[in-house]
Formats: C-alpha cells, sequence, structure tokens
C-alpha cells in the first residue's frame, strides 16, 4: 500500500511540477501577483510529494519487500542495514529518484528562502527549475520506474554490487547529486535573468551562494569517489580519467570558473553575458554527464545497466534546456551591458584569465571523452582516450592556474600595478623556488613532478597566507593578527580554498612522482623490504563477515627496527554475486601511507602480497576537504546574509512614503 | 557445506592486477613493463589499462610485454606488436595520425582564441566610457534628479 502511494505521489509531483512551469510563468510576464505566487505552495508540494515517494521507496528496502523488482534486483536480507538504505540510489531507478528529490528540494529551497528575491524574477527562477523537475520526472515515471511490481515475488534478492557495499561509496552518490544538481539553480537564474532581460550586481549575489553550495558538495562527492578507488580497487589509484569520472569533473571546473566570473559580475558589474552562459553550461555538463552515464554510450566502469530508450529520453532532455538556453542566450545575451571599466592589469583580468583556463580545461576533458565516439561515428576508427593523454593535455592548464593564482588574489580592482604586486611576493616567490631546488637536489634521476608540485603547494599556500595578511594593513605584528582575525568570512574562504588547492596539488605531484611498490609471494614469518619498511606476514585467517566470506592476513611493518603499524588487508567474496573484492588496509600517515593488499594463496605455498608507499597521500583528499570549507565559510559571509535584511528594512522604511 | 563454497569461491576469483610471478627479475625491464602497461588498455574491460586489470587477457597481454622487453624489442616495436593485432583501440595514448591531431589540438587552439578574445575584451574594457545611471528607469531618473535639486 504504502508503495503505490508513493507510486501515486510520484504522479502528483509531475502534475504540480507542470503547473509550475507554466503559470508563474505567465503571471510574470504578465505581471499577475496571484499567478506568479503559484510558484512557492508548487514548490513546497513537489518537494514533499517527491520526497513521500522516497520515503516509499526507502521503506521497500529496509522491509526487504520482495515483490519490487529493484528491490530483488539490488538488495538482499543479508545485507546490513546501511547497504540497504544505500542500495535505494545504488541503481538507476533509484538514484534517478534521489535526483528528482534533490531537484525539488533546491526549488523549495529557492521558495523557502528566495522571499528577498523580485517577485518576477522568483516566480521565473521556480517556473524554470520546475520545468527541468517536470521533465525529470517523467523521465522516471515513464523509463525507470522504480515502484513496478513483480507477479511472482521470489524469497530473496540478488544482492547489491559488493564494490557498493562500503561507506565511502554510500555517501558518493548524494553528494555528487547535490552538486549536480544544485547547479539547475544557477542555470534556472540564469534562464530566468535572460527572460527578465537584467543582470545585475544583485542577481549575481543571489545566483552565488547556490553555486557556492553545488560546488561544495560537488567537491565532496568527487573527493569520497576518489578516496573509495584510491582503498577499495586494490592498488591506490586514485583518478582515472574514466569518462564518468570526467563527467563528474567538467561541471565541477565549469563551477570553479563561474564562482570566480559572478565575483566580477557582483562586485564590477561585468562579464554577465559570460557569467550566464558559464552557468548554463555548469548544469549543461551535469545533464551531459547525466546522459554519459545513463545511456552506456561511452564504456565505463561506473555505467549502470543500461537501455537505449533513456539514453534517448536523456538525450533530448539535455539537447531541450541546453539548447533552449543558449538559443535564449544569443537572443537576449546584448541587452546585458558591461558598465565597469578596468585596465589590462587588475584583478579583474586575473579572473578573465582564470575563467580562460579553466573553461577551456573543461573543453580538453570534454573533447578527450567524447573523442573515442567521434572518432568512430566521423571517421570510423575505434580507439581509446586514456589517462596518458588526459595527464598531458590537462595537466599544462592547471599549473598555470596555480602560478598565476597567488598574483591574481592580491591585484586591486580597476588598475593595479603588476610590478608592484610581484614585488610584494618575492619573498614568497624565492622560497618556493628554493624549496622546487632543494626537493629536486634531494630525489636522484627522477621527473621534475615532485619538486614542481611542492614548489607550487608552497607558492599556493604561502599566497594565501600572504593575501590575508596584506589586508592587515602597517600595523604593528598582534593589531594585525586581531584585524586578520576579523577578515570578512569571504576572504577567509578564499584563502582556504586556494590554499586547499595548493595542497591537493603537492599531494597529486609527490604520490605520482614518488609511489614505491613491492609485489611477491610473501611466506609466513620470513620479513622482507620495502623501501625503509620491512614487512613481515604474521598470520592469515579465514572469517566469516555478515554477507561475505573473507581471508584477512595480518602484517606487522616495522621501520629500523621500530615497529610503526599492523595492518590487516582482507581479500572477501560475496558469494551470492560470486564477486571478489580487495579490502586494502591503508596506515595513514602525514607524510605517506603505507598501503598493503593480500592477494591468493601461491601454489608453492604463502601469500601474494602488494606493499606500496605512497607520500603525501592523504594531502589529496585533506586539500578537497580544506576547499570544501572554503566554499563553506565563504558560504557564511555576512553579506549573503545582509542581504536579505537589508532588503526587508527598505520596504518598510518605504511603505508610509508613497 | 560452508567451507566447500569457500574453497570453490577462492579458486573462481580471477587474479588481481599484476602478479608476483609475472615482475621480471631485472628492476629496469620491469619498470619499462610497467610504462608500457599504462599505454595498453585491457581490450575486455571498460576503460582499464593492463596493469589495473584483472582479466585473463590483460594477464597474457602483461606476460606478452615481459616476453618481448626480455628479447630485447624496443618499447615501440612492442607497442606497434600489441595494435598489428588488436587495433589502435588498445592504444591508451591515441597516436598522432590522421583525424587525431583534431583531438590534440583542439585544446591549444582553443586557448589561443580565448585568449585573443580575451585580450580584446580586456583592451575594450581599458578605454570603454564608465556608464553610470543608464539602466535606471525613468522614476528613477526623475527621483535622482528631484534628490540632485535639494
Amino acid at each position: 500500500m504504502i508503495i503505490e502511494l508513493g507510486h501515486f505521489a510520484l504522479i502528483l509531483a509531475l502534475a504540480v511540477a507542470l503547473v509550475q512551469a507554466t503559470i508563474p510563468l505567465i503571471g510574470a510576464h504578465k505581471r499577475w501577483p496571484g499567478w506568479m505566487a503559484v510558484a512557492i505552495p508548487a514548490a513546497n508540494a513537489q518537494f514533499f510529494l517527491t520526497a513521500f515517494a522516497f520515503g516509499a521507496l526507502t521503506y521497500a528496502f529496509v522491509t526487504s519487500d520482495f515483490s519490487l523488482k529493484v528491490v530483488v534486483q539490488n538488495s538482499h536480507t543479508a545485507k546490513p542495514m546501511l547497504y540497504k538504505v544505500a542500495g535505494v540510489w545504488g541503481n538507476h531507478e533509484g538514484s534517478m529518484l534521489l535526483w528528482v528529490l534533490i531537484l525539488t528540494l533546491f526549488g523549495a529551497c529557492a521558495a523557502w528562502f528566495g522571499t528577498n528575491l523580485p517577485p518576477t524574477l522568483r516566480a521565473r527562477v521556480l517556473a524554470v527549475q520546475s520545468s527541468i523537475g517536470a521533465a525529470f520526472l517523467g523521465f522516471v515515471l515513464f523509463t525507470s520506474n522504480p515502484f513496478l511490481r513483480l507477479q511472482n515475488p521470489p524469497f530473496d534478492g540478488q544482492g547489491l554490487n559488493p564494490l557498493l557495499q562500503d561507506p565511502g561509496l554510500a555517501f558518493h552518490p548524494p553528494f555528487l547529486y547535490l552538486g549536480y544538481v544544485g547547479l539547475s539553480m544557477s542555470f534556472s537564474f540564469a534562464v530566468a535573468a535572460l527572460i527578465e532581460g537584467r543582470v545585475d550586481a544583485a542577481w549575481a549575489r543571489w545566483v552565488r551562494p547556490w553555486t557556492l553550495a553545488a560546488w561544495i558538495f560537488l567537491t565532496i562527492g568527487i573527493a569520497l569517489g576518489s578516496w573509495w578507488a584510491y582503498y577499495e580497487l586494490g592498488w591506490g589509484g586514485f583518478w582515472f580519467w574514466d569518462s564518468v569520472e570526467n563527467a563528474s569533473f567538467m561541471p565541477w571546473l565549469i563551477a570553479v570558473a563561474l564562482l570566480h566570473s559572478a565575483i566580477v559580475v557582483e562586485k564590477r558589474e561585468s562579464l554577465k553575458s559570460w557569467t550566464i552562459l558559464l552557468a548554463i553550461l555548469a548544469f549543461g555538463f551535469s545533464l551531459i554527464g547525466a546522459f554519459i552515464v545513463r545511456s552506456g554510450i561511452l564504456t565505463s566502469v561506473h555505467a549502470f545497466a543500461t537501455d537505449p530508450e533513456r539514453g534517448v529520453y536523456i538525450l533530448f532532455i539535455t539537447a531541450f534546456f541546453t539548447g533552449g538556453s543558449l538559443i535564449l542566450f544569443a537572443i537576449r545575451a546584448q541587452a546585458m551591458e558591461a558598465k565597469g571599466v578596468f585596465s589590462m592589469a587588475s584583478r579583474e583580468t586575473a579572473l578573465v584569465l582564470n575563467n580562460i583556463l579553466l573553461a577551456v580545461a573543461a573543453f580538453v576533458v570534454f573533447i578527450g571523452t567524447v573523442w573515442p565516439l567521434v572518432a568512430e561515428m566521423a571517421f570510423d576508427r575505434k580507439l581509446s582516450v586514456g589517462a596518458p593523454f588526459f595527464n598531458m593535455a590537462f595537466t599544462p592548464f592547471m599549473v598555470a592556474l596555480a602560478v598565476i593564482m597567488p598574483i591574481g588574489a592580491i591585484l586591486p580592482w580597476k588598475r593595479a600595478r603588476l610590478r608592484r604586486a610581484i614585488k610584494s611576493m618575492s619573498g614568497l616567490i624565492a622560497l618556493a623556488l628554493a624549496v622546487g631546488v632543494l626537493v629536486w637536489s634531494m630525489q636522484t634521476g627522477r621527473t621534475a613532478l615532485g619538486p614542481v608540485g611542492i614548489a607550487l603547494g608552497v607558492w599556493l599556500v604561502g599566497g594565501a597566507v600572504a593575501d590575508l595578511w596584506m589586508r592587515t594593513g602597517r600595523n604593528e605584528f598582534l593589531m594585525r593578527i586581531r584585524r586578520m582575525s576579523k577578515l570578512p568570512r569571504a576572504d577567509w574562504g578564499k584563502a582556504l580554498a586556494h590554499s586547499g588547492f595548493g595542497i591537493a596539488i603537492t599531494g597529486i605531484a609527490c604520490l605520482t612522482a614518488w609511489s614505491e611498490e613491492d609485489i611477491r609471494v610473501a611466506h609466513l614469518n620470513e620479513p622482507f623490504t620495502v623501501g625503509t619498511l620491512e614487512v613481515t606476514l604474521l598470520k592469515v585467517n579465514r572469517l566469516q563477515g555478515p554477507n561475505y566470506i573473507t581471508t584477512m592476513g595480518e602484517l606487522s611493518v616495522t621501520e629500523n627496527g621500530e615497529l610503526i603499524t599492523t595492518l590487516s588487508p582482507e581479500k572477501r567474496v560475496y558469494p551470492v554475486q560470486e564477486m571478489p573484492t580487495t579490502e586494502a588496509a591503508i596506515y595513514n600517515g602525514f607524510l605517506r601511507d603505507i598501503y598493503l593488499v593480500i592477494g591468493d594463496p601461491q601454489q608453492g605455498g604463502g601469500w601474494a602480497v602488494r606493499t606500496y608507499i605512497k607520500p603525501f597521500a592523504s594531502w589529496i583528499w585533506a586539500g578537497c576537504i580544506i576547499m570544501a570549507l572554503g566554499g563553506l565559510t565563504s558560504l557564511t559571509d555576512r553579506r549573503y546574509r545582509v542581504a536579505a535584511g537589508a532588503r526587508k528594512q527598505r520596504k518598510v522604511a518605504m511603505a508610509p512614503a508613497e | 557445506m560452508k567451507y566447500l563454497i569457500l574453497i570453490l569461491a577462492l579458486l573462481a576469483s580471477p587474479a588481481f592486477a599484476v602478479q608476483p610471478d609475472e615482475v621480471l627479475a631485472d628492476p629496469v625491464l620491469e619498470a619499462r613493463a610497467r610504462g608500457l602497461g599504462q599505454e595498453l588498455r585491457c581490450v575486455v574491460c571498460q576503460g582499464e589499462n593492463i596493469d589495473e586489470s584483472n582479466a585473463g587477457i590483460a594477464r597474457d597481454l602483461r606476460l606478452l610485454v615481459r616476453e618481448r622487453l626480455v628479447d630485447g624489442d624496443t618499447d615501440q616495436e612492442i607497442l606497434d606488436f600489441v595494435v598489428g593485432r588488436y587495433g589502435e583501440y588498445v592504444l591508451m595514448r591515441p597516436t598522432w595520425i590522421g583525424s587525431n591531431i583534431i583531438l590534440y589540438i583542439a585544446g591549444p587552439v582553443l586557448l589561443f582564441f580565448a585568449l585573443f578574445s580575451g585580450f580584446f575584451y580586456l583592451r575594450g574594457r581599458g578605454s570603454a566610457q564608465n556608464v553610470t545611471g543608464a539602466d535606471l528607469s525613468g522614476d528613477e531618473e526623475a527621483r535622482l534628479a528631484e534628490i540632485l535639486k535639494e
């Protein structure tokens, strides 16, 4: 019964979405307040109806209702509760429902927190948001309905893919979707502004927190996925340039560009049409990503069980929203006239350069991702574009970005003296170069990757600190510290996010450059050396888990005779799916990770054991978390909260005058 | 019964990536083998290279690469040999031949155009007249004039 109610709620949500997509739009055009106001209760209703449907599906998973097709295909009674819940979005149908739920949640948030928006803009934003909602609700109901029942329910389900039965991956999709779908808000704001024909500083101030929120979620989501790959896949890779990873990375890059260009619109009333275009592209890439994942048109490890009909439907949605908004953009963009005047050397220029590098980098990822498809269709060549291409084509953009970032961050608006900015940073430049050279001389006969990565890290983190420090004026030391703590949160957020980028770059460069690896047959109690470490296989146990059988090794790791850690890597077999997984055991250190994997027993006795020393591995994810924290700090900046209050006050003050 | 399942499951499990028995004794050759492993795609997998893959065919390719290395082939000879057998699909890094040139130059060309147009935009902003109050409506203009009169 609950299932049918959930199904019905979802159908009702579609009906509400259709109403919300049309009535407020007409209302805004004709300036009819009643019609515009429909958007708010409709957004609420849409969200609560979808939430109910999602709750009903979760209920079916939790209670293992095997009369539902998706539950049979993706759940099992022996599965731990966490993965029964995570199983809701561990499959195509359920994950699309989660996607729609988040879409309607953002719509509802715009209704709740958008009280300070001009009524026509709010009505239009909610209508556009709802048209996306209607498209995806239709997609769920017509092609991927999770509420389909089975004629003859089996006694037990087929279980969830064991690779997905992991805490890191349980939370990876919700964060990723909050990011992808969050970008729909920026899209709706952009399209609404195009219809409205007006983009100004106030618009940028409204749109930026939404983009920032989506970007924070996307950052966490991507980091979680990469962290999962690092510990789960058994050899410590963290980024594969797989088409689905790229699908999440392109919106991220565009969102970063959008965050920065929106600052220019807000502070300087320039780059308006470009910012609108980025907002359209960011969500456009989210949609393309959804298409890549769901259609299976590009092969990927991540792809869901695919179906051409679904692919066509999503392609249609993607073409409609991206194409439609781009046409609208072409018609209306001239109306957005830039106002700010600035010279060639200025913060504006630095941000334009940032946008160029990020947008072209995203384009490079895009063309690399779709090239196999293009080559096959247009040139009849079957080929692959893999990690070596992306590493070569993408890395220069990030290096260039890292080099200009600290200088750009301290340049004043309008008119700056480049030489003065570089001079004030000369100490830091010298320090970064010195550290790079020092590292270069310490390592022998290896790539320049490590030294360059570390020098850039010093430059970025130092640049962020210097930026904060220079804002405190010419005062004595304690006074400057006090002033520093009182700087706006946006400044702190910027410094945190920029240094997070530096930390992540350092981690990636060092890990790639200096990773050590050892693969061998280890015999019980026969120590072997890897780098400076001595590793001993102490024992191997076979144990029974809740829904798997595990082979667990116990290994001690010593360095210079001192015990560092004892690790227990596992190899699990999930009998339901007849599928093995490796559970690496990792010692997370500040400067290095020690990463152990146990493999199969060997014929001549002993076990296959893989040992990796991964320098600076934790820095990659620490950097991502710091970036996300920077975004969060910036999100709590006073000006976003004040904007709401100020407008209300003005209304009150103006009322008697009229 | 449980033990039987366990044994069967363990026997059936595929080998994970590079195995100890594959590793060459000569570290220089092994390092080259790893380099080549990154460049070759496992043809039955979903975008994994042969070093990462658990598939049997990936293992065969790893062994083939090592055999040829021991025989003294250059890296390029080995890649050519594998391409001869499986087509350019196995290459993780597309060749610089024919239409692939578009793939390689697309990024730099776009960057060039972006920098070019960015430069002209910025130069335009530098010499533009500062327009203030241009977007005020008639009412707002009137109100501004009123305020200025006071």
